[in-house]
């Protein structure tokens, strides 16, 4: 190279004004950045310089909040001024067992009333364990022309008023999907808000509603949850029945309360064909009913059932549905205390035989064993998340009387890539010992009645590399085990502790020793048992949060 | 980190004019601390219970008992709305049973307290299913006609319907289903 080039060259690296070389011109920065999906990644890009923090905080589209007190949706406005996504979570996973009190927080509304300002070309908006008002779903309907897609999961507030708002005003409707939410039945009116001929829907879910009408004039479907259906169709909207789904060859995923569906089942077969995910799980069916539905559809490749299919209808499982990659049995009465309803071990153990590929379990039964668990992940030792609820608290193997240690033992010495685990049962500290010694890819962590000291917790809380979610309820883990944790709580996202050991004073502590932490700590009494919670929960890294805050004081931080 | 421990035992009392309260108005009295110790089983007590009770002593064991547990089992709350629950009491309203017929690509759902007698019931099969069931007849079942009605017990067994006195197949019934007349000769009083 000639030397004056290489001079210029030099000059150019030695310069101490100048950013780290940046060849790129803004526009192939952006260029390049818009390709970058993972939030993650963007954080990292994020983080490079400051031409890469601006060109990436013009090129994100989807912005992801795990939780909606980490931030004021102001601040997001400003710093992301192109987001057609959001993504945005409240409560903790707790409140879906109701040990959260209400008027915990987590409201939407003002987020979507600083969206309505700074975007107005929002198309998607997906919740989970938000409040969620009428009021705010027809500010939604009314405030973004181009909305396309809405997802609520496990939120709570709204009627289907609210939904009547959304039918009848986003013309763009590609995607409504509403899950497991506490929400106001009042009548399938709703539905009706729908234009005639809806073709650019496709996703449609509201298996948690009761309602006695079905849409099913939306060809494009490719998930379709329905409402409860009590009453008989006549012939004639039998046909209409058939002559609908006949339509859908697009189908992948059903979902609903499939007891009056079920009644007509010859109407659903076609559409079965290409269906990789079925949800049972609000349909009390017996084990030969469950057969038959299964030999229509050997795609499945996820499967939700309540546990009336008893062993012999998981056997048929095993039998039919190779490609299996998930499981969740549901019990159909949780307060039942006969150990002979249900599923027990040896039906999860005929589906480990069958379903090689399983690599998700969710398993409520009343009976298990040791040896029962070790066979299961010998036949499937991919799982990456295994959650297994003994219903009894404390239960030990049936068989043996002995804990559950070796049970779990065997999931994570054997399952290298776990990175969810529920665990239940009779367990001693020995389980947290092969939790935190093998689970090297464990990223939450769902503990209840178990344990036998806080050495349990310090086990996990110094092993478990990638831990970022733990959530226990009911252990004698103290104040000693959640103050060894605070190196660990720098890299992780949240911690719930209730009806454990640990003090006020304790949780204090772990607020002047860490103050980015934000640290709740309530007591309420809020059913008419009068089980009084002490609750310890944190989010890590975040700021003071809103003023709605709930519990009713100020939080450490 | 062990000398702060000595926060809980004596400075609470001290602390209390400051101290930071999270707890619900009217509640000043308790320290939220103290609230789980007299619940809370200790781990061996935990331990202990479990290894010695039998099944049907778990009731015993110790506080909280099954039906306080809060949020336990983790089954979230929507689920119980969902459906109809199997177990009905004695006075609540209706004992609806799944009916099928084989051969038809339908079910039925029926609800057997409206009907009073057994002719009552087999004469609405008849009409629902378009068939003939004919009558039962204590030695040979439903011998004459196609058609045979049979039912699943608590048991889980299957039976002839008119085998039992009427009020006890409407409390034992789970589902009926009408055989065709010679698969049914299997079944049938013995």
């Amino acid at each position: 190279m000639d030397p004056k080039r290489m001079r210029k060259l030099g000059e150019l690296l030695d310069s101490s004004e100048s950013t780290p070389l940046s060849p790129f011109p803004d526009e192939v920065l952006e260029a390049v950045l818009s390709l970058v999906k993972s939030h993650k990644d963007r954080s990292s890009v994020s983080l490079v310089c400051k031409d890469w923090y601006n060109a990436e905080r013009y090129t994100r589209s989807h912005v992801f909040i795990g939780n909606c007190y980490s931030v004021s949706p102001d601040i997001v406005g400003w710093r992301f001024p192109r987001i057609r996504s959001v993504t945005l979570k409240g409560k903790p996973r707790f409140s879906d067992f109701n040990l959260v009190p209400e008027n915990w927080g987590a409201d939407v509304h003002h987020w979507l009333v600083v969206f309505s300002r700074v975007y107005p070309f929002l198309e998607e908006l997906r919740l989970k364990r938000m409040t969620v008002t009428d009021e705010s779903l027809e500010l939604l309907a009314n405030s973004f022309p181009n909305f396309k897609a809405l997802s609520l999961l496990s939120c709570d507030g709204f009627s289907t008023n609210g939904l009547a708002a959304i039918a009848s005003h986003c013309k763009n409707l590609t995607e409504l999907d509403i899950q497991e939410n506490g929400m106001e039945d009042k009548g399938g009116g709703w539905l009706s808000c729908f234009p005639e001929d809806f073709k650019s829907l496709e996703v449609l879910n509201f298996a948690s509603l009761h309602s006695n009408r079905l849409l099913l004039r939306a060809p494009q479907l490719t998930e379709l949850g329905t409402g409860n259906f009590q009453q008989e169709l006549t012939m004639h909207q039998f046909a209409d029945l058939q002559f609908a789904f006949s339509k859908c060859k697009n189908l992948q995923s059903l979902s609903g309360l499939w007891e009056a569906l079920f009644l007509y089942l010859p109407a659903i077969y076609p559409a079965c064909g290409s269906l990789t995910f079925l949800n049972l799980s609000c349909a009390t069916l017996e084990s030969d009913e469950l057969a038959m539905l299964l030999s229509y559809c050997p795609n499945l490749r996820r499967l939700w059932v309540l546990d009336t299919v008893k062993d012999k209808g998981l056997e048929g499982v095993g039998s039919t549905c190779p490609l299996l990659e998930e499981l969740r049995v549901f019990p159909e009465d949780p307060q039942d205390l006969d150990i002979n309803h249900g599923v027990t071990e040896s039906g999860l153990i005929s589906v480990s035989r069958g379903c090689r590929k399983l690599i998700y379990v969710l398993y409520f039964c009343r009976k298990m064993t040791n040896a029962a668990v070790a066979t299961v992940v010998q036949n499937c030792p991919d799982f990456t998340h295994f959650r297994l609820c003994i219903m009894n608290p404390g239960q030990p193997d049936y068989l043996t009387n002995e804990p559950f240690d070796e049970a779990f033992g065997a999931v994570v010495k054997t399952c290298s890539k776990l990175q969810r685990l529920s665990v239940s049962g009779l367990l001693t500290d020995l389980t947290f010992e092969y939790i935190g010694k093998y689970a090297k890819n464990l990223e939450i962590l769902s503990v209840a009645f178990a344990g036998s000291s806080d050495w349990g917790m310090e086990c996990v809380l110094g092993g478990c590399p990638k831990l970022r979610k733990l959530e226990i309820r009911d252990c004698p883990f103290g104040n000693v085990a959640l103050l060894s944790g605070l190196e660990k709580y720098e890299s992780m996202r949240s911690l719930w502790m209730s009806a454990c050991n640990v003090t006020l004073n304790g949780c204090k502590l772990l607020a002047t020793k860490m103050p980015r932490l934000n640290v709740e700590k309530g007591c309420s009494s809020f059913c008419s048992h009068i089980v009084k919670m002490n609750i310890c929960w944190f989010h890590i890294r975040h700021r003071k949060p809103l003023k709605d805050v709930g519990f009713g004081c100020d939080s450490n931080n | 980190m062990e000398s702060s421990l000595s926060y809980e035992s004596g400075h609470d009392l001290n602390l209390k004019a400051t101290e930071l309260r999270l707890g619900l108005p009217g509640t000043a009295d308790e320290a939220p601390e103290k609230q789980f110790f007299p619940t809370k089983r200790t781990s061996s007590e935990m331990i202990n219970s479990a290894l010695d009770s039998d099944n049907a002593d778990r009731e015993t064991c110790a506080p909280p008992a099954k039906a306080q547990v809060v949020g336990w089992p983790p089954v979230q709350s929507y689920r119980k709305n969902c459906f109809q629950p199997k177990k009905a009491e004695p006075d609540s309203s209706g004992n609806f049973v799944k009916v099928s017929m084989d051969g038809a690509p339908y079910l039925r759902k029926i609800d057997l307290k409206v009907y009073n007698s057994y002719s009552d019931l087999l004469k609405a099969l008849e009409t629902m299913f378009k068939c003939t069931i004919g009558v039962y007849s204590e030695g040979e079942g439903y011998n004459g006609s196609d058609h045979a009605p049979t039912y699943e017990d608590k048991d889980g067994d299957w039976m002839l319907v008119g085998d039992v006195p009427w009020e006890m197949f409407v409390n034992s019934c789970k589902r009926m289903r009408i055989m065709k007349g010679s698969d049914a000769k299997g079944l049938g009083c013995l």
